[in-house]
């Protein structure tokens, strides 16, 4: 019974862990270019952006 | 340091298909002085560029261009995005406490009882109460909003359903009740929150079409006073018999005639007529054409309000209120879902009272009934089979504006096709006379980047494109209306009107049967005369017998003369209509709505905007003009006429899946129902018929991911 008052926490914390990182990537635009996304790990950067 | 100022800019760019593009497109934007940063978002086809005010669209949108991509500016849609993202949150919300819940539930179902279960309970309460109070929200904000005007939708018997059951869980869990229905309440909000989302992902984007309109016309006008002063003066102050300068590359602030100076007008804009028309002292020009070669002085015979282009914004905004408000199928559902809903609960409330149960059993009963009859599968039905079959068009080129569009589009019995820039690619192309001599091609790519006539720069595109060299040759001008001239060594080379180029034959320029035609020599050499066209699209034959193959009746409607609307329509067997107006169009579409057909308007220019507007479905080529693209439901990208018909294709297999997945859901309360009014529904059976519910839909509706063929 014990381990209950400590799993029980930990799963929530974890979820929640969950949770906010995904309202921080909501919020900082990470789901708006999923198709793109894929497609530039194909991109050969030659140059860093930038310089 | 002092920056300069920053401005950003989308734009929609046609033809990006692969990470190459994506590349291509950054790297070439980027490279333009005053660019900071250019982001592509390849879902929406669309480039987000940072720059310096000191560039503007057109100059991000001719670098495209000239590294292959075609691009048109764009309006954000921004409160329907953080609409969405709202939603998002709440499902991330809702989907977090149910999973924590049910896991909780699942001990709770396996046996535990006693302490561990009031334990449990506890638990889950302290999770789900916080969720039900941010995740349902939209759903308590809509109810409320019904029911304050004294009317009813799908969320109030949502609202009450999960409220009711939330309060009846705290009092069960309270009195140490065996039956808590906390994971049934979040899970009910997780599988509506995510049609829900979907939902709004499909939703129509803001129209500001008629803002789009008369934002074409130059917003400051010069005026030529008697005295010969020129002053200027805000369009809106703008009077008849005012006379009014207007420099070669302006668009024409009013309505009016030319007084003096010659030039070519081209009406695309207004009329849709792709060949520049010129024009002399004594002519009339139209507000909203470009005035291309020439600077006019004209005689304004109209205020703005009274131009033209004016009355085309008038007949959009009455299309827009004309249009039979259309009622998407989920709420006719929802229409008769809600009542039905309402009376099964409270009857088997007042059934089980009647029937000697206790107050507390009867209520939970209704609970019972609430939770099992929310219209989980219901509110997927419709929004899942959308949101996948525009994705499958989507990938095929053709971007659904609105949802509510497909369901439209599927039940179209009449389709009428504009010509220039829709059954036609909208520009010119020479198809005959490009002199052969590499000295001469050199010489008449020279004359033609010169000039900014659509003939002249269709010749250098195509010249270009070939990868001719321009010769070096020195330019002595150009005649409005006549040609350009240009010498190279002591050889005169002129590019216009045959009969001042010195062509043998006095052939007859600008349009004849077959498109228009100029002339072009070189020194004592031969006078080539270059015939030019706008070209069907390439596979508009295959598309038309599509369309027909589907049961559609098919109509040409142009603004274009007789000639060539007739000698298209003959190749492709086509009733058509020619010289019509915008009112005419928009006419059209209103006679044949208003005897019951249902019209699928294909068009591109801002003369067909109202008629676009006032069908039931308006369809337009991503090249269109601005207002051509707001006002359509569907937007479709490249050469090819083909996507109307896979659009339609498309929409008919997506409706076959809503209605499936409608028979689906309602057979599921058919048979849940029965169990829940018995009295049957225990937490974990409610949780069962939920899930599998939505989960049948969902896969039903997943086989659309190849509607679009």
């Amino acid at each position: 019974m014990n381990i209950l008052g400590m799993l029980i926490p930990v799963a929530l914390a974890l979820g929640l862990a969950g949770l906010g990182a995904f309202f921080w990537a909501a919020s900082s635009g990470q789901f708006e270019d999923l198709d793109g996304a894929a497609m530039r790990i194909l991109i050969d950067e030659k140059e860093e952006p930038g310089e | 340091m002092n920056a300069p100022a920053l401005s950003g800019a989308d734009l929609v760019v046609d033809g990006m298909r692969c990470a190459g593009c994506m590349a291509k497109v950054e790297a070439g934007l980027g490279a333009l002085p005053g660019v900071r940063a250019a982001r592509v978002n390849f879902t929406a086809r669309r480039v987000h560029i940072d720059h310096d005010a000191s560039v503007d669209e057109e100059a991000l949108i001719a670098a495209l261009k000239a590294i292959g991509f075609e691009a048109h500016a764009f309006a954000a849609a921004e409160p329907v995005a953080r609409e969405s993202r709202g939603l998002a949150k709440a499902l991330a919300v809702a989907g977090f406490a149910s999973m924590n819940v049910m896991l909780l539930s699942v001990s709770v179902w396996t046996g535990a009882d006693g302490a561990t279960r009031n334990l449990f309970h506890w638990l889950s309460a302290l999770i789900a109460l916080p969720a039900i109070a941010y995740a349902g929200r939209p759903f308590f904000r809509s109810a409320w909003r019904a029911l304050r005007h004294r009317r009813t939708n799908m969320d109030v018997p949502i609202s009450i359903g999960v409220l009711l059951t939330a309060a009846m869980s705290l009092y069960e869990t309270a009195t140490g009740g065996p039956h808590a229905y906390f994971d049934g309440a979040v899970m009910l909000l997780t599988f509506l929150l995510a049609g829900r989302l979907l939902d709004t992902v499909m939703r129509e984007r803001a129209q500001d079409s008629v803002a789009a309109l008369l934002r074409r016309l130059p917003e400051d006008v010069r005026v030529l006073e008697a005295d010969g002063a020129v002053r200027a003066l805000r369009l809106a102050e703008v009077r008849p018999d005012m006379r009014l300068l207007v420099a070669a590359g302006d668009r024409v602030p009013v309505d009016g005639l030319v007084e003096q100076g010659s030039s070519s007008i081209d009406r695309s804009l207004v009329t849709g007529e792709s060949v520049p028309e010129s024009v002399e002292a004594g002519g009339s020009v139209l507000a909203g054409t470009l005035n291309l070669s020439g600077p006019l002085v004209i005689r304004a015979t109209a205020a703005v309000e009274d131009t033209v282009i004016a009355d085309i914004a008038r007949l959009m905004e009455s299309a827009g209120q004309g249009k039979s408000r259309y009622v998407r199928i989920a709420d006719r559902a929802s229409r008769l879902y809600a009542p039905a809903v309402h009376t099964l609960a409270a009857l088997s409330f007042a059934g089980w009272l009647i029937a000697g149960a206790g107050l507390h059993q009867a209520l939970l009963i209704a609970v019972a009934v609430l939770i099992i009859t929310c219209p989980c599968a219901l509110g997927l039905a419709v929004p899942v089979a959308q949101v996948v079959a525009s994705g499958s068009l989507m990938r095929r080129g053709l971007l659904v504006r609105d949802g509510a569009a497909l369901e439209k589009l599927a039940r179209i019995d009449t389709v009428l096709l504009d010509k220039t820039g829709t059954v036609t690619e909208g520009r010119l192309e020479p198809i005959a006379g490009l002199p052969e001599d590499e000295v001469e091609r050199r010489v008449l790519l020279a004359l033609a980047s010169a000039s900014r006539h659509p003939i002249a720069q269709a010749i250098a595109d195509r010249l270009k494109a070939e990868g001719v060299v321009a010769a070096p040759v020195r330019y002595a001008g150009e005649i409005a209306g006549i040609g350009v001239e240009a010498t190279l060594g002591r050889r005169t080379a002129r590019l216009g009107r045959g009969d001042w180029v010195g062509a043998p034959v006095a052939a007859k320029d600008g349009a004849t049967d077959r498109g228009v035609a100029t002339s072009f020599r070189f020194g004592a050499g031969p006078a080539h005369r270059i015939a030019l066209a706008d070209r069907p699209r390439q596979d508009v034959g295959a598309a038309v017998e599509r369309l027909r193959a589907q049961g559609l009746q098919l109509q040409f409607v142009s603004g274009d003369g007789w000639p060539v609307v007739e000698r298209m329509a003959r190749q492709f067997g086509l009733f058509a209509r020619a010289r019509m107006s915008p009112a005419d169009k928009f006419a059209a579409v209103e006679a044949l709505e208003k005897a019951g057909h249902r019209v699928l308007m294909v068009g591109d220019g801002l003369n067909d905007g109202p008629a676009l507007k006032r069908a039931s479905v308006g369809m337009a080529p991503s090249a269109a003009s601005d207002v051509g693209r707001q006002a359509a439901d569907i937007v479709f990208f490249g050469d090819r006429l083909m996507p109307v018909p896979i659009a339609i294709a498309g929409a008919r297999r997506t409706m076959r899946v809503v209605q499936q997945n409608f028979a689906m859901a309602i057979g599921y309360n058919v048979l849940a129902v029965p169990l829940a009014i018995a009295g049957l529904v225990t937490p974990l059976v409610a949780a069962l018929a939920m899930s599998g519910s939505s989960i049948l839909v969902v896969a039903n509706a997943l086989r659309l991911k190849n509607a679009a063929r």
